[in-house]
């Protein structure tokens, strides 16, 4: 069982729907005991960091994902919820994460061309930059959906795949049993799909 | 390399999918979730999803669909049709819905822009418009195209972006359903003045309509076409082959 963790932050009916669609059985879920015991845990996250810092901090469940990933159980967190796993963030103001990855988050302004439109919307192509389970059924140069204004910086040793958008930017990290995608699986189609698949195919109920 | 996003638009009433030519005399093509699939097997970016449904049983309806499309298909959703509040997002987005477009409801009440993008984020409020010429000047219509609100559209769409808005669908009403092309004028007016993303909307007849579009305005970042799609005159594995041959970044 993967446990979607729910925090209060965004919404997850799509995300749940996605792992329907892969027939792997996902609860979303707010409850520490339920998270503790999935096989695999996903973080997600939209909206604003110091928000969702908080809201981590507030119900506990940055400690309970902290747990987790020290035990061996497989995390991915999603775009935000990828953010949050480095250990700051510069989004309006200096905030911590929950320091799973060595890191920092930084908004994509200080490294693209004024030209290109902030926030990146769309579809770029993965660019495979480390070999990682994740991309067991999907190819370098496979596209995938981002929605982002700010990126994982000063990680390079985690970078699995970025993406090309005036500068190369970070579009998947890995550390141990640590995962995450800047862009939505849940809405990338069928490459999407495929990630989804092959982290669900980590973890002691795989 | 970000690339350029094809859009098909479903206008769904009572459940079934309806596209009218000018906005008016609208005729019934299929259903909205097979349809979806369809669109998303083909190569389909994005897709949007307009309500146009008036009672409250037909938005139940819509509801029940939106839910059933989420669990099938994997692109990203926009919702537009109807949405006046806040409620009206949340409705929507329970349903699976990842971005909600507002018109006619921005026009009546323009912070529903503001307060939409704070709680929800910029990236979830698209803003629509529906816009003509009238004595030269670009006019944004209400109630799908049909009511002057004489307001200049250029300002009005400037001033949604400032608002929070973090997508434009621009419509033209002049060469809606015309299918001689989108309306390049227009949409350059808009391009000027914004640096959100911009949708074209309105005039799409052939393959080469999209072309022309991306080749002129680099700017615009998607192009969205509702009856070319459904009546088959345009196929999206076509016209995303096509655009690669013309060196026009695309997913395939």
């Amino acid at each position: 069982m993967t446990a979607i963790v729910d925090y209060g932050v965004g919404n997850l009916f799509s995300l749940q729907c996605s792992f329907g669609a892969i027939g792997e059985d996902a609860v979303v879920t707010g409850d520490p005991a339920v998270i503790r015991s999935a096989d695999r845990v996903i973080l997600p996250g939209v909206g604003a960091f110091a928000d969702a810092a908080q809201k981590l901090k507030d119900t506990g469940l940055g400690d309970v994902v902290k747990a987790v990933a020290a035990a061996g159980t497989p995390v991915m967190g999603i775009c935000l919820g990828m953010q949050l796993l480095f250990e700051k963030s510069y989004e309006f103001g200096v905030w911590d994460g929950l320091g799973l990855i060595a890191g920092d988050v930084r908004p994509i302004a200080d490294v693209i061309p004024a030209a290109l439109k902030i926030p990146q919307i769309g579809w770029n192509a993965l660019q495979f930059k480390q070999d990682s389970p994740l991309f067991k059924y999907i190819h370098d140069g496979d596209f995938v959906y981002f929605v982002h204004s700010y990126y994982a910086a000063n990680c390079a040793d985690a970078v699995i795949a970025d993406c090309e958008y005036g500068a190369p930017l970070t579009a998947a990290v890995q550390q141990g049993n640590v995962f995450g995608c800047q862009f939505h699986p849940e809405k990338s189609g069928d490459v999407g799909l495929a990630i989804l698949r092959a982290f669900c195919e980590l973890g002691v109920g795989a | 390399m970000i690339t350029k996003r094809i859009i098909p638009c479903l206008d769904v009433r009572n459940g079934r999918v309806v596209k009218g030519v000018n906005f008016e005399g609208l005729a019934d093509v299929s259903s909205p979730v097979a349809l979806a699939e369809f669109y998303s097997s083909c190569g389909a970016d994005e897709l949007v999803f307009y309500d146009i449904t008036a009672s409250a049983e037909g938005r139940s309806l819509f509801a029940d669909i939106l839910t059933e499309t989420a669990k099938k298909v994997f692109i990203p959703l926009t919702v537009g049709g109807g949405i006046n509040t806040v409620a009206d997002f949340d409705r929507v987005l329970k349903c699976g819905a990842d971005k909600v477009s507002v018109n006619s409801g921005a026009i009546r009440n323009p912070s529903l822009i503001d307060e939409a993008a704070k709680r929800y984020g910029s990236q979830c409020v698209v803003l629509s418009a529906d816009v003509k010429r009238v004595d030269g000047v670009f006019r944004v219509y209400a109630k799908g195209g049909r009511e002057n609100t004489g307001m200049e559209a250029i300002e009005w769409i400037r001033s949604g972006v400032e608002r929070g808005a973090g997508e434009i669908v621009l419509n033209s009403i002049d060469t809606d359903g015309v299918k001689g092309g989108f309306d390049l004028e227009m949409l350059r007016a808009v391009c000027d003045v914004v640096s959100v993303p911009v949708i074209a909307s309105g005039g799409a007849g052939k393959i080469e309509d999209f072309i022309t579009l991306f080749q002129t305005l680099p700017k615009v970042d998607a192009g969205l076409a509702a009856s070319i799609f459904h009546f088959g005159e345009v196929a999206i594995a076509d016209l995303k082959r096509e655009m690669k041959r013309n060196n026009i970044p695309v997913r395939l």
